[in-house]
């Protein structure tokens, strides 16, 4: 099993390698099977690892390499492999592979197929060394690796100025998470003197009451820890704040957006959280943060989404507002929830950017669902697993989403922390909106008349089996895994299953979310059925309904507060007021003013001026060359050293 | 081999000494045939001075901290002698040199057509000084080479340097006299304080607290314009921008590496109490550093520019690591110093690539050369994110190490420092969307071709050691342990101090 962990993890970065380098010699066929094979048999070994390790009850660490050793800090390239991690391999390889099959079929006519493939299964490594780390630093490698990926797939049409910027901004907000991740891996080390996981969680109960001092401040040394963290999990999983970067990542292909801006980088960060569960669940004041910035981005991520236009932006809100509903979970401490969540969301938010995708590819390209319509009979396919993806997303009983997803909202219920009440009242707020947004992206891409022009319409069409394929597998998973797995994620058998690896305890939130109210288990579905309807009324995707103007009435009507959701609550703009410009303006303030003329103009070329005119100097310093300074210098080591000659003796 | 082993240092430093005598005496009636067998003559000699210092680094023994390959010869007068060896805080810059040398001279093969015995004869000249400077084990040898080293350097930007090169070269003049006047001033005190010259005895003289302050200072001029630290720092972009583009890779390889080399060696072990006294004035000036050359950076329009305040910001990371007087921070700032001069060496032999092609160092004439270039990006974008301390490449480790250790020593150094890192992250990723991404659309840039045999080959060791010291950087940081502890330990009450500073431990606890 050791080696199968090793294999699992170095086949993609051999894959990336192989492709990525001599993907011209071998030709865009050859890189594209290698990489996709690679990443399969990963997948594969993946579901291998998984059942041995919930089914022998198997936990181990697998050692690859020293990496530091400086003073008291040393850690290793070293694998952890518990329920946790086998849960991520799953995820991050079953989706990582149907993306890369995808990708065959849905960039057949790119020219540059060798190096997305690379990017590709880069990306698919760095993702497996962040969630199988053994310690905090190679988690972090794993983390910025992704970032990287992610950098380099969203600029990979870098001809695009849009997508160059997307890119960096990717990028660079990420760095603003990865900032407090970064000190908080230094607050762990300082207190308990170790990085490695195994180690921090044997002793971490110890220090239950220190207090460390913070930037000035005396602060309890776990809470510190834990908010720097989850300052991290906020760059990566996109939430309030530093969720920014991430609408605007859909620049990237659609498979990427599928791949890692849904199911798996994105969740990089309720992996964190989950996996320090030990910590976190040592800070009430930590996971009371948490809490309410899930449920701040819940509901802040579903309004956004009720009135995007493109395709993919709707799709990426609504992703930023599930994985603001993991982090109401994670908060509560219902930490099976949150990685249940994260599971059933891996298949239908997947399945829904592959739909997408599918749908933009029969569209040439258009991602504007103003300019769609009306082809629910020309992609059979796609439509039906849109649809299934949707109900999954919504919540209709019996799917996956409708396990993972109640259980958030009746835990959030059932939770005594202070923002748990809030949590709950937003996410069912959100839970309408979500099926609002989900049903609308639904009938005006597939229902009514069609707005595309008569081309494009009569050309629409499925693509081809590789697209197909990975639709169909992730339909299934989004209708059944929920209730598959749901005894073991988050039921009777979760104690067996985590076997430690996250924090779970008989009597906690998830038991006590059985005994809400009727009224609580009912709001949800309500809330579902209520967005529902409110999409119908709105949008009357079938034939029989009478036509309306309502959505345009309606957004003049309430003409600010629709201008305010459209611009995303404004914030690029307030972080280019903020941040952005003041940057540039600083960084011109010191080089013009600072650089050159103070420091400049009181250091060498004030000096120079005071001898002679500067002018003047300089054109004396022509004619005589720089060979007087070096000649200068000779003669003063000349004197030196004569000098010592001389009086070397005697002192 | 015992004669080897025991003059291994003086050979590796006479080795081009030898070289460039025979540079001398090269003639040939052809021009093109003279050129050729003076570049051959000098890749030969730097690479058997390179294969000699890993014969170095194969022979260190990682176990102790005293100096190892020492040879001393009397010299001059009493007192002043001949004295070298290493230690494990010197010997890796030594490496480092012979490292960087053949790749130099290899990135300089068809750029330099004016002079090539002269700029050759610079450049071997200037090798055996920069190993004596990182050997020299009394102080007054020290001197010499440290001062010494560079006239080479006025030469190769004053002779083959850009358009602006007088004002560049005179910049660089007037801020190294103040520091090395005043280094003299020291060193003569401190020869006739304490009797002697030799390093060794030196950093175990006490000298007295109030004096300790004005050596201090007067070393810290010298090394603050070396490093270079904020203010002292602007005349490194100017003889950047006009040096040629190996001066360059030098400069910013090991030149820079001088000044923090210094502190190590005669500020902390010489003058500890004035160390700790003034390591908060250090602590100041590399926040600044940090941020307001990351700042300049982000506007800058020339290539080079760009890179040299970016080098100005990574040398703040090395002086916070120095003075935070805990392993992490030593080591971290010596292996960022070695970090630095590989990955920034790598990016200005990356400038030097399009700036032969096209003869600009303006941003903006490029764009697109992912497209036209595509091997060439790959490289931009692999040093540029060693450059921004992605892990798994070199520039992770040192700054990591820095950045843990002042955390353990106080947060707010950590914090601040630590915005380095986005703001690296922001003006490096602007410039390679500016050089290597957006459309190929300029007609002068089409025509530019990917990068020749020879390029690769000045590129594939750069790239095999950036990764090397990210995957396996204990290859690194093993043979500074002993070195480092022994510092620390006999001139500073340990480590421990500082990292227990910031816990508080309350009673109910533990």
């Amino acid at each position: 099993m050791e080696f199968l962990s090793k294999l699992i993890v170095f086949m993609p970065l051999a894959g990336f390698l192989i492709a990525g380098m001599f993907g011209r010699q071998i030709g865009d066929r050859a890189s594209m099977l290698l990489t996709s094979g690679l990443v399969s048999i990963g997948a594969f070994l993946s579901w291998v690892v998984f059942t041995d390790v919930i089914s022998a009850g198997n936990e181990y660490s697998v050692h690859v390499l020293n990496w530091v050793n400086s003073g008291d800090l040393s850690f290793n390239w070293a694998f952890k492999i518990d329920t946790l991690t086998a849960v991520m391999l799953v995820v991050v390889n079953t989706v990582s592979s149907l993306v890369h099959w995808y990708s065959m079929g849905y960039m057949e006519e790119d020219p540059h197929k060798p190096r997305f493939f690379a990017y590709l299964s880069l990306f698919t490594f760095a993702m497996l060394m962040l969630v199988t780390s053994d310690n905090l630093v190679q988690m972090f490698f794993g983390w910025e690796g992704v970032g990287l990926a992610s950098y380099l797939l969203i600029g990979f049409w870098f001809k695009k100025p849009s997508a160059n910027a997307a890119a960096i901004k990717a990028f660079v907000v990420n760095r603003v998470g990865d900032f407090g991740f970064a000190l908080g891996i230094y607050a762990v080390f300082l207190l308990t003197g170790s990085v490695e996981i195994d180690v921090i969680f044997s002793s971490i109960q110890n220090y239950e009451q220190t207090q460390m001092y913070f930037l000035g401040g005396e602060y309890h040394a776990i809470t510190v820890i834990a908010l720097l963290l989850f300052v991290g999990a906020m760059g990566k999983s996109a939430q309030l704040g530093l969720h920014t970067w991430l609408p605007d990542a859909m620049e990237g292909p659609t498979p990427v957006s599928a791949l890692i801006h849904a199911a798996t980088m994105v969740t990089a960060g309720v992996f964190l959280v989950a996996r320090f569960s030990p910590v976190f669940e040592l800070s009430p004041v930590a996971l009371t943060v948490v809490t309410y910035v899930g449920a701040a981005t819940a509901l802040f991520a579903a309004s956004v989404g009720l009135v995007q236009n493109d395709i993919k932006r709707v799709i990426a809100y609504s992703t930023c507002s599930q994985l603001g509903y993991m982090f109401v979970a994670l908060g509560v401490s219902a930490y099976g929830a949150a990685v249940f969540h994260l599971f059933t969301h891996a298949f239908f938010k997947a399945l829904l950017f592959l739909g997408a995708g599918s749908v933009i590819h029969a569209m040439h390209h258009e991602q504007d669902m103003r300019k769609m319509g009306g082809i629910k009979n020309k992609i059979p396919l796609t439509y039906i697993v849109m649809v299934i993806g949707t109900l999954a997303i919504t919540g209709v009983p019996f799917l996956s989403g409708y396990y993972s997803k109640d259980m958030i909202i009746e835990a959030a219920y059932a939770a005594s922390r202070p923002g748990a009440e809030f949590a709950f009242v937003m996410t069912v707020a959100a839970a309408l909106m979500t099926s609002f947004y989900s049903w609308r992206l639904i009938f005006l891409t597939f229902h009514g008349n069609t707005r595309a022009d008569n081309h494009t319409f009569d050309h629409a069409h499925e693509g081809p089996w590789t697209i197909r394929f990975p639709l169909i597998v992730l339909a299934i998973g989004a209708v059944f895994a929920g209730a598959f797995y749901k005894n073991q994620f988050i039921g009777e058998g979760r104690f067996a299953f985590w076997n430690g690896s996250l924090v779970t305890s008989a009597g906690d939130v998830m038991d006590k979310a059985h005994d809400v109210p009727a009224a609580v288990i009912w709001s949800p579905f309500v809330a579902m059925l209520v967005g529902l309807s409110l999409a119908l009324y709105f949008y009357r995707p079938f034939d029989f309904m009478k036509k309306s103007d309502l959505p345009a009435r309606t957004a003049q009507t309430w003409d600010g507060l629709y201008a305010f959701l459209l611009n995303k609550w404004y914030f690029d703009e307030f972080y280019s007021f903020l941040f952005v410009r003041p940057a540039f303006w600083l960084g011109r303030v010191f080089w013009k003013r600072g650089d050159e003329d103070t420091i400049d103009g009181f250091g060498p070329n004030g000096v120079s001026s005071l001898v002679a005119g500067v002018a003047a100097r300089v054109r004396k310093l022509q004619t005589g060359y720089v060979y007087h300074y070096a000649f200068a210098m000779i003669i003063g080591l000349a004197i030196v050293v004569t000098w010592f000659m001389v009086n070397g003796g005697g002192h | 081999m015992f004669f080897l082993e025991n003059n291994l240092l003086s050979l590796m430093m006479i080795m081009p000494v030898i070289g460039a005598a025979i540079l001398l005496i090269i003639r040939h009636k052809d021009q093109e045939i003279e050129k050729r067998n003076i570049r051959q003559v000098s890749l030969f000699i730097t690479f058997v001075t390179f294969l000699m210092s890993l014969v170095l680094w194969a022979g260190f023994d990682n176990g102790t901290a005293e100096f190892q390959f020492v040879e001393q010869h009397s010299w001059i007068g009493e007192d002043i002698s001949y004295y070298i060896g290493v230690d494990g805080i010197s010997m890796l810059f030594v490496v480092l040199t012979a490292f960087l040398m053949p790749i130099v001279i290899l990135a300089s093969w068809d750029s330099v057509q004016d002079r090539v015995r002269e700029y050759m004869i610079a450049f071997l000249i200037l090798e055996t000084l920069m190993i004596g400077v990182f050997t020299a084990l009394d102080i007054f040898l020290f001197y010499i080479f440290f001062e010494g080293g560079l006239i080479p350097m006025y030469l190769l930007i004053g002779v083959w340097g850009g358009m602006n090169r007088i004002y560049a070269s005179f910049k660089f003049f007037l801020y190294t006299l103040l520091g090395s006047v005043l280094m003299l001033v020291a060193v003569l005190y401190m020869y006739l304080q304490s009797g002697t010259t030799e390093i060794p005895l030196l950093m175990n003289y006490n000298f007295d607290v109030d004096v300790q302050n004005w050596l201090w200072l007067a070393f810290f001029a010298s090394f603050a314009v070396k490093m270079p630290m904020w203010p002292v720092h602007t005349w490194l972009p100017d003889a950047h921008v006009q040096a040629p583009t190996g001066g360059s890779v030098i400069l910013a390889g090991v030149l820079l590496k001088m000044g923090g080399y210094g502190f190590l060696r005669f500020s902390l072990p010489m003058l500890p109490e004035a160390t700790i006294e003034f390591s908060w004035l250090v602590f100041a000036l590399s926040i600044i550093a940090i941020i307001y050359t990351s700042l300049v950076a982000l506007v800058q329009e020339d290539i080079k520019k760009l890179i040299a305040y970016s080098s100005v910001a990574h040398m703040g990371f090395v002086t916070i690591g120095i003075f935070l007087l805990n392993e992490n921070g030593v080591e971290g700032a010596i292996f960022t110093m070695l970090s630095h001069g590989v990955v920034s060496g790598a990016l200005f032999l990356c400038v030097g690539v399009i700036y032969d092609r096209l003869h600009t160092r303006e941003i903006g004439r490029y764009g697109g050369l992912a497209i036209n270039m595509k091997i060439y990006a790959v490289l931009f974008v692999l040093f540029s994110m060693a450059s921004v301390g992605l892990p798994g490449t070199s520039g992770f480790v040192g700054e990591f190490l820095v950045l843990n250790g002042s955390f353990a020593y106080n947060s707010w150094i950590a914090f601040l420092a630590a915005t380095g890192v986005v703001l690296g992250a922001a003006y490096m990723l602007y410039l390679v969307r500016r050089l290597i991404f957006g459309d190929l659309d300029k007609d002068d840039v089409k025509a530019m071709p990917d990068l020749s045999l020879r390029e690769k080959l000045v590129f594939a060791p750069l790239v095999i050691v950036v990764l090397w010291m990210g995957i396996y950087p204990n290859s690194f940081l093993e043979p500074m342990h002993a070195s480092v502890n022994a510092l620390l330990e006999t001139h500073f009450s340990t480590d421990t101090s500082h990292a227990a500073a910031d816990i508080i431990v309350s009673p109910a606890g533990r």
